[in-house]
């Protein structure tokens, strides 16, 4: 590694992404279009998502392939509180989170026992478990979703129904997350979970039993998804099991894959690539998945490292 | 729940089991003999179901436009393989999932753009084309009766193959362990070739199969493909014997879980609450099954890697 450049990078690259993304509501209001405004909102909270996402499986190893099922039980706390008329983000987002961080806890302890391709299926195999469970829940709309008649309130002020506020909001959640990881990744907890990925035995030789690690990273970062999925029902106000699907797991492992699984802020690179690309696409033609698929294949076989890998590739010419 | 329900409704999983089985068997091989995750393994059976309806259009009968779609099946396997695939078998798993994800995103959206999203059928062969009584009020058909016996029948071959012929014996050594089947000097690359072209054309033949019964839509592998996977994960990896045992047994749990759950339920839970827990319980239980072998038996039920 080339430790001066890539620290640079290390720093430079998230502060412009976060700054880019800061500019633009105000590149909305001097532009008038409240349009990109709403993407960016939804760029935002999908790279919440991926960033829990590459903790585990870009930092930690861990190829999770159920991971929305936590981004729908936030979905689903908002809605299903919003539906009992209970509207109040100090108790909807706690509640999401700890809801998920329980069913992480019961999913992780025992997918956490298997490895390599069995621990893809058998997240898969709770994952779809979770998608199941969201649509039988016909009093909560089943099936066809659930559409909420607004957005959660935190003390009267307009933090969630102002679309400026909340673009901001989401914002500061998803810097929030990704400090609060960044710190994680270099502590002694963060050694370890990065340990076992380099080598389980070793670190066993070293008397670290890296099982508990890596419930608890498991844990976090299904929390972290499912807030995301709470700010995701606030933002299209609807919920539904689609939120969930297995293809869903698979484009948030695009995402990733897509950034670079090396740094942390690849996830967020990668869902403002993922989400720029599916919409610019479509406007061009109707049939946009002939190109993304075979985008897709490419990336994956020539383009390692992701666009982080790219950048660093042409420092290095 | 009465007795010929429970008859009509066993034919039924073991007709979903074999039809789970022609495509688990292609997928257990690729995946125990070259290690490689082809998630686009469930397109290979939508293609299988497409081409019989094209083959069909063109040449207006069942008999012929099986072996035709049999044969442009295996062709597009393989060139599947020679494009995309046989650059990832030494890459990670990641990396194997992700690119065969765009490989089914880009076959989905293809065979959308090509016969539209309407799903479309094959009219029954005139020969099948009846039912068998089984009382008096209730007629099993003839196409599904012969859909389990094709399937059993290939099944059987397909058990020759792999246990009693030279080539077999290489699939299976090289499921147990490939390089030290190549350092004896199989060229590992050909048998791999075979093996998915092979597959391919099985999970086609289950396509094909399907398509009189079942509408022929894009996406339709995607649902199969899943199931295919948790039967390959309970039988254990690279086992044909186990992929045939935990196919029917996927299949009937999948079935009889979703005829009988809500009953069931309703011996517990008041009625309203049994007709949500019901269908919930009965999508489940094939994804509780399978956590559950894999929690007690890692490997699955018929471990075939020594390792």
């Amino acid at each position: 590694m080339m430790a001066p450049s890539s620290r640079l990078r290390d720093v430079l690259m998230p502060l412009v992404l976060f700054g880019a993304l800061a500019a633009v509501p105000l590149y909305a209001t001097l532009a008038d279009d409240r349009f990109i405004l709403l993407f960016a909102t939804r760029i935002a909270v999908m790279a919440l998502a991926a960033l829990s996402l590459n903790f585990i499986l870009g930092f930690a190893g861990l190829v999770s392939f159920g991971h929305a099922a936590f981004i729908g039980i936030g979905a689903y706390a908002v809605g299903i509180l919003a539906e009992n008329d209970i509207w109040g983000a100090w108790i909807s987002l706690p509640l999401a989170v700890l809801a998920a961080g329980l069913f992480a806890l019961v999913t992780g302890a025992i997918s956490l026992k298997t490895r390599g391709v069995h621990f893809i299926m058998i997240t898969l195999a709770f994952g779809q478990m979770a998608y199941y469970t969201a649509t039988s829940l016909s009093a909560y709309g089943g099936d066809d979703g659930l559409t909420l008649w607004g957005r959660s309130e935190f003390l009267d002020t307009p933090v969630f129904s102002d679309d400026t506020w909340f673009f901001y909001l989401v914002l500061a959640l998803l810097a929030g997350a990704y400090g609060l990881l960044r710190r994680i990744c270099g502590s002694r907890f963060g050694r370890v979970l990065a340990g076992a990925r380099q080598s389980e035995l070793r670190l066993e030789a070293l008397g670290v039993s890296p099982y508990a690690y890596r419930l608890v990273a498991y844990c976090l970062a299904a929390m972290i998804a499912a807030l995301a999925g709470a700010l995701m029902a606030n933002q299209a106000e609807f919920v539904s099991p689609s939120a969930m699907s297995w293809h869903r797991s698979g484009e948030l492992i695009v995402m990733c894959l897509l950034g670079g699984l090396g740094s942390l802020h690849g996830a967020i690179l990668g869902a403002i690539a993922f989400m720029v690309l599916e919409e610019g696409l479509s406007g061009v033609t109707e049939h946009w998945r002939l190109i993304f698929g075979p985008l897709l294949v490419l990336v994956v076989l020539y383009g390692r490292g992701g666009l982080l890998g790219l950048l660093d590739l042409g420092k290095r010419s | 729940m009465s007795l010929t329900l429970l008859a009509v409704q066993t034919l039924n999983g073991l007709q979903l089991g074999i039809l789970l089985f022609l495509v688990a068997a292609g997928l257990t091989l690729v995946f125990g003999v070259m290690d490689f995750i082809n998630l686009a393994h469930g397109v290979q059976y939508m293609l299988g179901a497409y081409l019989a309806v094209a083959a069909f259009q063109l040449t207006g009968g069942f008999w012929s436009a099986l072996p035709l779609a049999l044969l442009a099946a295996l062709a597009c396997g393989l060139a599947l393989e020679f494009v995309v695939f046989r650059r990832l078998y030494d890459r990670s798993h990641l990396d194997q999932v992700l690119a065969t994800f765009g490989v089914i995103i880009f076959l989905n959206e293809a065979v959308k753009t090509i016969w539209g999203a309407a799903p479309l059928s094959v009219p029954l062969p005139a020969l099948l084309d009846g039912s068998i009584p089984l009382t008096e009020t209730l007629a099993y058909p003839v196409y599904r009766v012969a859909l389990i016996g094709a399937g059993i029948a290939v099944a059987a071959l397909l058990y020759l193959l792999v246990t009693r012929t030279r080539l077999g014996m290489l699939v299976r050594a090289g499921a147990s362990d490939a390089e030290m089947v190549a350092a004896l000097g199989v060229d590992i690359r050909r048998l791999f070739m075979l093996v998915f072209g092979f597959g391919a054309m099985l999970a086609g033949f289950a396509g094909i199969l399907a398509a009189p019964i079942f509408s022929v839509e894009p996406g339709m592998g995607d649902n199969l493909l899943i199931l295919a996977f948790v039967v390959i994960v309970i039988g254990g990896i690279g086992s044909i014997r186990g992929a045939f045992l935990s196919a029917l047994i996927i299949g009937l749990t999948d079935t009889l879980g979703r005829s009988f759950a809500t009953d069931l339920a309703r011996l517990l839970l008041p009625p309203a609450a049994a007709n949500d827990v019901g269908p919930a319980l009965a999508s489940m239980l094939i994804y509780v099954l399978m956590a559950a072998v894999l929690f007690v038996r890692p490997a699955g039920l018929f471990p075939v890697r020594s390792a």
